[in-house]
């Protein structure tokens, strides 16, 4: 089933950063991706509207990450047709990199690199100029911490900078798995206008928390076993019918 | 491509001279195989074909230690992710990698060489130190092209520290043979070969091949 986001964002959201007018930021028709013999996204059809979130919901193992990493163009769709920010991919991803932002499971920062090395580096390879970094440095409360080699960092430190990673470029897009892992409830609220509805930024968030995601999105997209369970608006009172859904 | 050249090579040193985990390792290893090499021939010094051979096969394979490595950073930190996520031409990402590992490769020769004149050499060096820098630096550019083709390679694989050496070592059989040729005669005391020349540009052939060539896969070896 494809569904639209629409009017839940419009009225929620500002305007995205680089927003594609009167297109989808997202639109999917039968996805679909293989670990060798093993499906791991099968028949994901959904369309995300410009300045909305998506809240991606499912067990472990059932593709929620894979999807985020198509999306990103970290891995190729094997079958079906995805469009992301007007490009299709796998095709003309060279024109949406650099205008996604993505959280992965790792902060993908170099250990023995400090915070502000690091940031400095991907500005560079982003062709964003060092007050960028030091803005961001400023927005996530890291810094007095610039000058600690990564690997001398909590792991919500690094997720901080992490976040600050992610919006070096201010995409329009934000790919964003458990975003909130590892932050203490004030670095969350630190982060929240960052990569929060309040950013304006259409948003694809993957979370086991089922309550806080439909708390923030616009549809879930519901995976089970890689396939698509439901993909529809969803408020957070029915939570408990969403995890009946997906896990029993 | 070239500011994100050396954004990822000014990055790779900085990140080896924190943690110097590769040039280290790699000139401990030849100055290592060099000892171990003199008490197994149980010679005072070695000259001509079997120095030669000794020199070039003990750099080679401190050349797989140095690609093992070079790749490192990216897979266990996920640095290769992140500048997949960039809007860069790939290709910046071999270049930088390439240029790394000829600078590590330059810098253990610059340590190994004098060891390797000091625990096993009988003809003076110095005369002949022109001809063999000209050799180690050709050979540097054509093991750091396919160097960082492999190491990306293996990289992307479970066994990658067995992949590495087994894909590398059949494909610098030239250098090793073109590099022994040219400098056996340098190490008879009888100065340069007389086709040096034709060394060398063998030793150019197979750079400019390698370049070209791992500028042409690098980007499909990095797709999923």
């Amino acid at each position: 089933m494809a569904v639209t986001s629409g009017e839940a964002a419009a009225a929620a959201g500002g305007e995205a950063p680089d927003a594609v007018a009167g297109s989808f930021a997202v639109e999917l028709e039968g996805l679909e991706r293989d670990y060798g013999e093993r499906v791991a996204l099968a028949g994901i059809s959904l369309r995300l509207e410009a300045s909305s979130t998506l809240a991606v919901l499912g067990a472990n193992g059932a593709g929620k990450s894979t999807l985020l990493r198509v999306l990103a163009t970290l891995l190729r769709p094997h079958r079906g047709r995805v469009r992301v920010l007007g490009a299709t991919l796998p095709e003309e991803a060279v024109n949406v990199r650099g205008r996604i932002g993505y959280i992965g499971h790792e902060p993908l920062l170099y250990r023995d690199l400090t915070g502000r090395e690091n940031l400095r580096f991907h500005a560079r390879l982003h062709g964003v100029g060092s007050e960028r970094v030091e803005e961001l440095l400023a927005a996530t409360g890291m810094e007095r911490r610039v000058a600690q080699p990564v690997a001398e960092l909590s792991k919500g430190m690094s997720q901080r900078l992490a976040v600050a990673r992610a919006l070096l470029a201010d995409p329009p897009l934000l790919l964003l798995d458990e975003p909130r892992a590892n932050l203490d409830p004030a670095a969350a609220d630190l982060l929240e206008p960052l990569i929060g509805r309040a950013s304006g930024r259409t948003r694809v968030i993957v979370t086991h928390d089922i309550e806080a995601g439909l708390a923030e999105s616009d549809i879930a997209l519901g995976l089970r076993a890689g396939r698509q369970a439901f993909c529809e608006p969803v408020g957070p009172a029915e939570a408990a019918r969403v995890a009946r859904a997906l896990f029993l | 491509m070239i500011a994100a050249t050396l954004a990822i090579l000014r990055k790779d040193l900085r990140v080896e001279l924190r943690a110097r985990e590769a040039v280290p390792a790699m000139a401990l290893f030849a100055v290592t195989a060099f000892v171990l090499f003199h008490f197994a021939f149980d010679r005072d010094a070695l000259d001509g074909d079997v120095a030669a051979g000794t020199l070039w096969i003990t750099l080679l394979l401190t050349t797989v230690l140095g690609v093992n490595r070079l790749f490192v950073a990216e897979r266990e930190q996920g640095g290769l992710e992140a500048m997949l996520l960039a809007p860069i031409d790939r290709t910046a990402i071999f270049v930088a990698k390439a240029a790394a590992l000829f600078l590590y490769l330059v810098a253990v020769e610059v340590v190994a060489v004098p060891a390797f004149a000091l625990l096993l050499l009988g003809p003076d060096l110095l005369g002949s130190l022109p001809a063999l820098a000209a050799l180690l630096l050709l050979a540097d550019l054509g093991l750091a092209a396919v160097g960082a083709l492999v190491g990306a390679l293996a990289a992307e694989t479970r066994a990658r520290e067995v992949i590495g050496p087994l894909l590398l070592l059949p494909l610098v059989v030239p250098l090793a043979i073109a590099g022994a040729q040219a400098t056996e005669p340098l190490f008879t005391g009888s100065g340069a070969a007389e086709d040096l020349g034709r060394w060398l540009g063998l030793m150019g052939l197979y750079a400019t091949i390698f370049v070209l060539l791992s500028v042409a896969l690098f980007d499909f070896l990095l797709e999923d």
